[in-house]
């Protein structure tokens, strides 16, 4: 899976928690939270997500190092190396 | 790594011993009156008393950036900084008794905005700032809000499009604005600036009102909680014997000021105590959190269940990977800790979480396990000393109290202690059914045992309770209803095992629309943008048709007990549809 899929998984699976927001407009280094308005239930949610559509483990002691798309795609493609 | 003190001499070391010899009277003695009989002032009990003793230079609150840098603010720079606030409210020519709101994250100006507007003798009411234009609208326009502090950012995105409905409104502080807009919308640094940090308490009465926090209820709109100052007897005891002040102790609330733990034990109590109080400006992080322990050398720490369910997610150890020597005490309150959270604490930390119990409604921690006491994993604990509480059977407006151990009632306050609210703000009536006699219904189900602890067992009403916070789900199917598909709509807290209940939303769409998962993103979109996340539903199931009884009434147990698989129960009332 190269970047841009990897991207776009994100971005649907954020558009299905807070379908009131538009992920695709993120920029790299916002922090995802803060800029669309999820909370700590919903970001949990979206990393088990994540989790199960990319076939991957974040584990908890992880979250800190995914808060923004940039930080988050280089995590990814780092463990799927 | 982690030793715990031993050597600290706890305030209540016998709980029976201090509970009978107890008198609010001489906790009363414990706090410096204002000067020349002026009466109880919160602000000067909390900031101007210790700022003219050696605690001068004392840190009294210390901000966390994002960016883990730190802002320190002494007992002496507070004094002034909240006089500055306070001469600002005297500017703008806001009567006692008017109400100063708070609608923003946990930034330094919010702090000096809720002590300052104590010190001035207005009412301070904070909104938590995850809430979406409609609560903020519903809260302002309900507490009659004179002034808002807030931000540029949550101005733009919340509050300007409601300001046409909000005429009483005078005044919008921006704490990150430069320059003043308008006579209306003004710069808050730029107030500060200009406003003298001398400042004299006016009169004020124990009885004057102080701070107004909302609550929700399972029938109708939020209702704003009236406390009064005196309520600082309660806020100054439970930080003796529950949260066990000493001088010198670093101590984490880690509670948003937008909910009453954060001003109650987040801004008030642990000032009144002379100890320093760490804030982070940040959100739950576990690896965040726990180098904050360790950095800041946090003695005395304040949490909730959902973070430590989070915490417990994690595999490792944190006193084999942290130094956390300094910590000596963890408490928990928001929704009922749970046994294995208790005694996760004692594996990890080696020392249990002390769970305790109270609503906005009482002010403070009525119920508490304390550090001298054995703990009884999944217990509340036992009744803070001159502080009456039972359970009693309901019947016809009547009280039957149960004295036989171990049976479930209501639970139930006995009127008399400094901090039970003192009304419900224009609502009179909803206030009144709160009591019957003098006892005060918490609404909360729960027994107590042979030894005289606490258990709880849940709520009375369909209030929903997540991440600690109580939604209302009257307010969620309000809004819900003025989307154009939606016919009918009735809410639930399902149990999650990570926030104790999630919303959860079951809508009838109006005739010819199809559901699908458009339509349901659609509607989740719509709530999540007018009410916020905090408040929103997080699941939306379409049904046929909404179980009521024959009155119309939502069965909203039902509901649950059909989502959780449960026996229905008596359906006799049910409306056939």
């Amino acid at each position: 899976m190269n970047e841009d899929e990897i991207k776009k998984n994100i971005f649907q699976l954020l558009k299905k928690i807070a379908p009131d927001t538009e992920p695709s407009v993120l920029k790299p280094d916002e922090n995802i939270r803060e800029t669309l308005g999820i909370d700590s239930f919903d970001a949990l949610q979206f990393i088990i997500a994540l989790n199960e559509k990319l076939g991957i483990e974040i584990p908890e002691k992880d979250y800190g190092k995914t808060n923004t798309l940039s930080d988050l795609l280089s995590y990814i493609m780092n463990k799927i190396k | 790594m982690i030793s715990i003190k031993k050597n600290i001499d706890h305030h209540l070391s016998n709980y029976d011993k201090v509970q009978s010899s107890f008198s609010w009277d001489e906790i009363a003695k414990e706090l410096n009156e204002l000067p020349d009989g002026k009466g109880l002032n919160i602000a000067h009990e909390a900031i101007d008393r210790h700022a003219q003793t050696h605690l001068k230079d004392t840190v009294a609150l210390r901000f966390i950036r994002k960016d883990r840098s730190f802002q320190d603010l002494t007992y002496g720079e507070l004094q002034k900084q909240t006089s500055k606030f306070a001469n600002v409210l005297q500017k703008l020519g806001v009567k006692k008794g008017e109400r100063v709101f708070s609608f923003a994250g946990r930034v330094p100006e919010l702090y000096t905005t809720a002590l300052g507007t104590l010190k001035y003798t207005a009412v301070f009411c904070p909104l938590f700032s995850v809430f979406g234009p409609d609560p903020v609208f519903q809260r302002l326009s309900r507490g009659d809000a004179t002034v808002l502090v807030t931000t540029s950012l949550l101005f733009e995105k919340k509050i300007k499009p409601l300001l046409e409905r909000l005429p009483s409104l005078r005044f919008i502080i921006l704490t990150d604005a430069s320059e003043h807009f308008s006579a209306q919308i003004m710069s808050f640094p730029k107030l500060m600036e200009q406003a003298s940090a001398e400042f004299s308490i006016p009169e004020t009465n124990p009885e004057d009102a102080a701070l107004l926090h909302f609550t929700s209820g399972t029938t109708g709109m939020p209702k704003g909680v009236l406390h009064v100052h005196q309520a600082v007897l309660t806020h100054y005891a439970t930080g003796k014997y529950v949260l066990d002040f000493h001088e010198g102790d670093r101590y984490w609330c880690t509670a948003d000021p937008g909910w009453v733990t954060g001003t109650s034990y987040g801004i008030i109590t642990p000032l009144l105590h002379g100890v320093t109080s760490i804030i982070d400006e940040e959100e739950f992080d576990a690896i965040r959190w726990y180098s904050i322990l360790e950095e800041h050398k946090i003695s005395i720490w304040y949490t909730a269940p959902t973070a430590i369910r989070r915490l417990m997610r994690l595999e490792i150890k944190p006193c084999e990977e942290y130094h956390l020597e300094d910590l000596r005490l963890i408490l928990s309150v928001g929704e009922p800790l749970h046994a294995e959270a208790v005694i996760w604490g004692q594996e990890n930390f080696g020392i249990p979480i002390l769970d305790n119990w109270w609503q906005t409604e009482t002010g403070g921690i009525m119920i508490a396990n304390y550090p001298s006491m054995t703990v009884k994993p999944g217990s509340m604990g036992k009744p803070l000393p001159g502080v009456e509480i039972a359970i009693a059977e309901i019947n016809d407006k009547e009280l039957k109290f149960i004295t036989e151990p171990n049976i479930q009632g209501h639970l139930v306050l006995k009127k008399g202690f400094p901090s039970l609210f003192r009304g419900y703000l224009h609502e009179e009536e909803r206030y009144n059914k709160c009591f019957i006699g003098e006892w005060y219904l918490s609404g909360d189900l729960a027994k107590k045992d042979a030894d005289g602890y606490f258990w709880f067992i849940g709520r009375a009403d369909d209030i929903i309770k997540t991440s600690g916070h109580m939604v209302g789900p009257f307010e969620v199917e309000s809004t819900l209803m003025r989307h154009p598909a939606v016919a009918e709509a009735a809410v639930i807290g399902k149990p999650d095992p990570i926030i104790g209940e999630l919303v959860k939303a079951f809508v009838v769409l109006k005739s010819g629309i199809e559901s699908n998962e458009e339509i349901r993103m659609d509607i989740m979109g719509f709530a999540r943008k007018l009410m916020g996340p905090a408040v929103a539903p997080k699941e939306i199931e379409f049904v046929e048709s909404i179980p009521k009884t024959r009155s119309g009434k939502i069965l909203r147990r039902l509901l649950k007990a059909r989502e959780l698989g449960l026996p229905e129960g008596d359906i006799s009332t049910l409306e056939q549809s």
